[in-house]
Order: structure tokens, then sequence, then C-alpha cells
């Protein structure tokens, strides 16, 4: 069986590693490969870092974090920030690191995607959309949170999809750091709106969010930043992550029948 | 000497870590004389299949390759795509393969009777080994690897099946003919798992 993913997001800022709330008021967490480390011990499934100053800046990827943070990593890596054209994704993925994520430069211009692809494989390529609730629909936003794409969640996954992402990652603003659980009905409004592999990010502050979030949509990436990084309400830096035993009581919680309902 | 195939293709420094990690001795390389003295050969792969074949022919490296394990016999372990090169060809592409394992390589199908199957396979799956199998020697019971990959291996004879996964349907995602092997997952991000049938691939022939 396929197992659902449980991701922890690193944020790199001013070559720190940061947490935001409603993507403001970073807090600093510690050093990313002192992170990496940590992580590798815990079996992660998959690691996200998020290069979050690049696109603000205007700036290329800093190959050298990325080429240092993967030789670390012991796990499945996605990398994100400042990607702007499929020259860079494939630099990246000879880094050594599995995923592209991109966002801004795809969402202007699809065809970054498609001619990426063809090198690297959809499997590669991560298209993220930022998003947050407007009315009745989420809306897509890029720069970090700073600009509006003018486009539905739904509309610019399905563009992402055809234009040869392998897999979206919403990322829900409004929930950033906010630990109060996962977005459901966005969860099956992209759910509903695509067929690739599907990941969350916004929200999670406990492992019954995640469950919550594989019971509403079944198998997907369940990713988070705050959650495996702070602790307690004071949010006292404390890197943690669920250990095999309890992945599998988790995932079995929500998606075995005897448990559904 | 563990040769990793150098053809500008693939995570090699992840492989390097986890061969590192298990004391084997190993070294990256593009250069025929390494290959032509190595003991193991990993031949990693990503993304599309014919941007792969293209690299491998353009490396020059196709012949001894040829020569070290069809001639020779040593260990060959392709990965992902470095798996899906052994086969006669893919799908995906409209180059031919090695191939050193019969068989072709399918995409997976969009939907499963009724119900939809996200493609790329993508995340933690458990693996179904044969009995015996030569490279899951030490990994432990109800072993578990990453994969991501849109492609999956069908054999021309189901004898050449290591091992198997499920995902909308059974596939094989480890194969092996005599001295050739194929992985389809990734076991160079699959933690102690991926350790452990590193570990057992380096110590074929000793």
């Amino acid at each position: 069986m396929l197992h659902p993913r449980i991701i922890p997001v690193l944020l790199v800022h001013q070559g720190g590693l940061y947490k935001t709330r409603r993507f403001a008021d970073p807090v600093y967490i510690g050093d990313p490969i002192n992170a990496v480390r940590i992580f590798n011990e815990k079996e992660v499934d998959e690691l996200m870092v998020v290069d979050i100053d690049a696109s603000t800046e205007g700036r290329a990827p800093d190959y050298a974090l990325i080429a240092g943070l993967a030789a670390e990593c012991r796990m499945p890596m996605a990398y994100g920030g400042g990607v702007t054209c499929a020259e860079q994704v494939q630099r990246i993925t000879h880094l050594g690191v599995e995923k592209v994520a991109v966002s801004s430069a795809a969402l202007a211009d699809p065809s970054l995607l498609a001619e990426a692809s063809a090198s690297v494989g959809a499997q590669s390529l991560v298209a993220v959309l930022d998003v947050k609730r407007l009315g009745n629909d989420w809306q897509v936003f890029t720069h970090n949170g700073s600009r509006a794409a003018g486009l539905g969640v739904a509309e610019a996954a399905r563009r992402m999809v055809a234009a040869g992402a392998g897999e979206i990652v919403v990322n829900n603003i409004d929930r950033d750091g906010e630990m109060a659980g996962y977005d459901l009905d966005l969860a099956r409004h992209v759910r509903a709106a695509v067929s690739v592999p599907l990941t969350l990010l916004g929200g999670a502050g406990k492992r019954e969010h995640i469950t919550d979030l594989f019971r509403a949509v079944g198998i997907v990436g369940a990713a988070a930043g705050s959650m495996f990084v702070f602790k307690g309400s004071l949010r006292g830096v404390l890197i943690s992550y669920p250990d095999r035993a309890r992945k599998d009581q988790m995932a079995k919680a929500a998606l075995s029948p005897a448990f559904s309902g | 000497m563990i040769a990793i195939i150098n053809y500008g293709l693939g995570n090699l420094h992840a492989f390097a870590n986890m061969l590192k990690d298990i004391g084997a001795p190993h070294h990256i390389t593009g250069d025929a004389a390494d290959i032509a003295t190595a003991s193991h050969l990993i031949l990693p792969g990503v993304g599309h299949f014919d941007h792969a074949m293209a690299r491998l022919k353009a490396s020059g490296l196709h012949p001894v390759l040829q020569q070290r394990v069809l001639d020779e016999g040593i260990p060959i372990l392709g990965i992902c795509v470095g798996m899906q090169m052994l086969a006669d060809g893919s799908a995906e592409g409209e180059m031919p393969g090695l191939g050193w394992i019969p068989g072709e390589v399918i995409r997976f199908p969009d939907t499963v009777g009724n119900q939809q199957l996200p493609v790329p396979h993508m995340g933690w799956n458990d693996v179904m080994p044969v009995a015996g199998a030569p490279l899951f020697k030490t990994v432990p019971e109800n072993p578990r690897f990453y994969f991501l990959h849109s492609y999956h291996f069908r054999c021309a004879d189901a004898a050449d099946i290591m091992a198997e996964s499920e995902y909308g349907l059974r596939f094989p995602c480890a194969v092996r003919r005599a001295n050739v092997f194929g992985v389809q997952f990734h076991p160079e991000k699959s933690h102690g798992f991926g350790r452990d049938l590193l570990a057992d691939f380096a110590s074929l022939g000793r």
C-alpha cells in the first residue's frame, strides 16, 4: 500500500532557518544543515526546503546552499524559491534534489513546466500555489503572498498540471503558522480539480490535524512547518516528527475502512 | 570498487553518501577506464527515458558497459529510470533501451475501475520481494521504499521479477536477470531499507 506522506517544510531566510506566521514575522529556528541532520535521524518521508527571499529579491536560487542541503539529505528533498527557467530546474536536480518547486514564474509562463518536464520529467516538478480565501474561493498569490495572480486555486492547479507539473502543493497563507488545522474544504476543492499527487501546507499543529486531512481527501501529502519545529504554546524551538509506528497508526486511523465513517 | 556511473544524470552524491555510510569503496565516474576495472556498477537515472538514453549514448560508455556486464558478468544495479533503461524500450520515448532484461516500460493507468489513480506514483510504498531475492537478504521484513515515477517495468519473463509493489495494479518494482539488477524505487533515499539493499548489492560476489 502507498503510505500518505508527512512532510516537514523548512523556510530559508537570510541563510538561516525561519518560521513565519501568515507569511510574516519570521522567527529564527536554527541552522538549515543541522535541521536536515535531525530530520535524517527521524527518517522523515520527504523534506521540503523553500528559500523565501529568492523570488521577492528577484535573484537566482542559491546553488551552494542547495548543494549543501542535498549532500546532507538522506531522504527525498524538494527545493523551491527563485526558480524561473528550465535550466535552473535541471541544474538543481543535478545537485541531488528529487523535486523542484516552481510558483511565480510558472504561473506567469506555464511553458517553463513543459520545457523542464522534457528533461527532468513531470515527476520531479512541483507547482506551489500560495492561496488566500477571498469570498467563496481561494485566490492564488505570488512573491511571498504580496501579489495576486488573478486566478482561483482550482483553475491554477489545472493549468499547472496541463503544463507539466507532477505534483501540486497548496500553501494556505491564512493558516500559515496558526497551527489550528488544515482547511479541509480547500483540500477537497483542489483534490477534485486535479488527479496528480497533492500536498497541503498550512495549518497543521498536531497529529489529529494530519489524520483529519487524510480522512477528508485520502492519500495525500501533509506538509507542516510549525508543528515540526515548535513545542508547546510558547513555541519553544524543538524539532520533532512522528516515528514509523506512529505514522502507520495515523494512516490506519484515517484511511482504513473500519475506522472511516 | 563500486563505480557510480556519471553520464550527467541522477543524484550521484546521494549514492556516494549511502555507500560511504555502509563503508563500501566507491567512486563517481564517467571514465571508461574506471568502469573497466570496477567490481560493481550503479546506473542511476532520472527524468525522461529518451533523454537518459541519449545521455548514455553520448557519454560513449555504452561499449564498456556492454563488455563488463554482458561479457564479464559483473553486477550492475539500475535505479529508477536506470532500471527502465534495462528494458527493450519505453512507452515514454522512441529510443531503444539496453535490452538486458526483456520487457517494456509502460505508463500507469489514470483510472482503476472508476477510481482516479494519481500519477506519478509518489511516496513510500510497501515492497514484496520474492523468496531468496539477493538484494533483500538483509533488508527487514515488510520493507517500504520511496518511489517517484509515472512509468513502470513490465517483464517479458516473470522469472526476472525480484520484487513487486502495488499501485493500482501489481508491478515489478525490482528485477533481476543473472548479474543485471534493477530497482524502480530510490534506495539512496529510503533510509535504513535502502542502506540494507545497497549493502546487499555491494556484498554480491564476496
